[in-house]
């Protein structure tokens, strides 16, 4: 028991501080940009709208072996973006938490958009139309009416998109390198371990990401049956 | 003073349709639509609104809301539209749903005390029965004061009883606060208490248009009960033939002749009508 003590207390949690800083920034800048995109996916007639959503699709198909090769092609010193970078801010986008954050926000893409799509999809277009006949702007409209109205969604949104960035491994491993205490995600710490014969301590990692995982997730389920008993299935 | 002029391609069920509609009204006055399901009736509202585009012009009180070069946006018409769906908001409470048109807690008192919901502003409508729904509906479409009230089939899912508590207090509500009205209505009976004008509305296009007696009373033949009837079946006993009609929702059987059995299917609709010399009234 002492023992088991004094292995818990020895190991360094820095990973996964890491992995939801990583995950919690990925999940507040995505919400940002995908609740317009989303709001304009769910909105337009356009043609171009499969094409859209097409493009915001890919992160589910593609290998992230393949989406972290050409997010580390495109943000290298010597290409035009992580050039420019370098040199006018002298910021590097490769090998560090920045760069993590960057193709997180890729990967992780159509896990905060879909939902959110799907949401506004649903959302009673009547009452949509009788918040801009009352005078209202589209803005004031999402945010006054829409969203309340679909906030299991918006839970259900930044849940799956903090638990998949959680759970990233070739992307991260790809565009950060596992330096320690910089790129080297829980995930990434767990692979390391096993690499070493070090069962133990990835035994330990391993069934902490898997409670806090199941933790989290039984809360959305439980939050989302709650809110539907209160509101109805919302529209 | 509200011209309306309005020309657009609908796309139905039945392939392409002009709708093609051109009216005046005055300030108070009462319309109801009414026509065919298919008729442009809900289309036209929406234009009208800014919920759909269209060609043609709409002008209200000198100010033009559509014409050529001009399409004014939804949120500057001074209007209000009653959904038939409600299209509460459902977050909000009764008096929040109220408040959200316009911050003004008197006109919004007022409006709950003379619909009797003022007892239920607290409540959030997921907990309402169809008919307080569509109360709260409109008292908040009158909360922006419209130049024009659109109800697009308001009553068209509530019950009768409750049809006709609604109809006496829309008729309460247009006379206390004088709101120029459109309002969609298949209701013959509805039409005749609320509207001050009729349009009826058949592919797109007005057919009919006056006063609510002389549109709708069937003044054709010398018949004086007529009534929309369906054939649900035809039967022969010994040598005559019975067939059972529907009308409304009351089943007649009424005796044919065999020339008549011959012309007439099952399924078929039928105009039933008889002179009424003395009529019981009960």
């Amino acid at each position: 028991m002492k023992e088991l003590f004094i292995l818990l207390t020895d190991l360094s949690y820095e990973p996964f501080i890491l992995s939801f800083k990583l995950a919690a920034l990925t999940s507040l800048i995505l919400f940002t940009f995908c609740l317009p995109l989303a709001w304009y996916l769910s909105q337009t007639k356009s043609k171009i709208k499969p094409y859209l959503e097409a493009i915001s699709a890919l992160p589910i198909v593609l290998p992230p072996s393949v989406i972290g090769f050409y997010i580390l092609i495109s943000l290298s010193p010597t290409s035009l973006i992580g050039g420019f970078f370098n040199d006018v801010f002298g910021i590097s986008l490769v090998f560090n938490f920045t760069s993590l954050v960057i193709a997180s926000c890729f990967y992780s893409l159509p896990f905060m958009v879909q939902p959110l799509q799907a949401a506004f999809e649903k959302l009673n277009q009547n009452m949509l139309d009788a918040s801009y006949l009352a005078g209202k702007s589209t803005l004031e409209t999402i945010i006054r009416v829409a969203l309340p109205n679909m906030k299991p969604a918006v839970l259900s949104a930044f849940v799956i998109t903090f638990a998949h960035t959680v759970g990233e491994f070739g992307v991260v491993l790809m565009i950060g390198g596992s330096i320690q205490g910089e790129t080297k995600v829980a995930s990434l710490a767990i692979y390391e371990f096993v690499e070493v014969l070090d069962y133990q301590s990835a035994h330990i990692y391993s069934f902490i990401m898997l409670a806090l995982s199941f933790i989290v997730l039984l809360g959305v389920y439980i939050f989302n049956a709650k809110s539907k008993k209160r509101f109805g299935e919302y529209k | 003073m509200i011209e309306i002029d309005i020309k657009k391609t609908l796309h139905g069920n039945l392939g392409e349709m002009a709708l093609d509609v051109n009216f005046t009204l005055k300030e108070g006055d009462f319309l109801c639509i009414s026509g065919k399901s298919g008729a442009g009736k809900t289309t036209l509202l929406r234009v009208i609104a800014g919920l759909d585009s269209a060609k043609g012009s709409i002008k209200v009180d000198n100010e033009v809301w559509l014409n050529k070069n001009h399409f004014l946006k939804i949120q500057k018409r001074e209007i209000s539209f009653v959904f038939q769906d409600y299209a509460l908001f459902d977050n909000m409470s009764v008096e929040e749903n109220l408040l959200y048109v316009k911050k003004d807690f008197v006109l919004a008192k007022k409006l709950l005390k003379l619909t009797q919901m003022y007892e239920l502003r607290k409540r959030h409508p997921s907990t309402l029965s169809g008919g307080q729904k569509q109360r709260i509906a409109i008292c908040r479409a009158l909360m922006k004061k419209p130049k024009l009230l659109l109800l697009d089939e308001p009553l068209s899912a509530l019950d009768n009883a409750m049809r006709q508590k609604l109809q006496e207090e829309i008729l309460l509500l247009h006379k206390e606060f004088g709101t120029t009205t459109i309002m969609v209505s298949h209701d013959v009976s509805e039409i005749y208490k609320l509207a001050s004008k009729v349009i009826i509305l058949e592919n797109g296009k007005i057919i009919k248009e006056g006063k609510a007696l002389d549109v709708l009373l069937k003044q054709q033949g010398s018949k004086k009960f007529s009534f929309e009837a369906e054939i649900l079946d035809i039967k022969q006993v010994d040598v005559i033939y019975i067939a059972t009609l529907c009308i409304e929702q009351q089943l007649v059987e009424i005796v044919i002749s065999k020339k008549q059995k011959e012309v007439l299917s099952i399924g078929q609709k039928i105009r039933v009508g008889t002179k009424a010399f003395s009529p019981i009234l009960s």
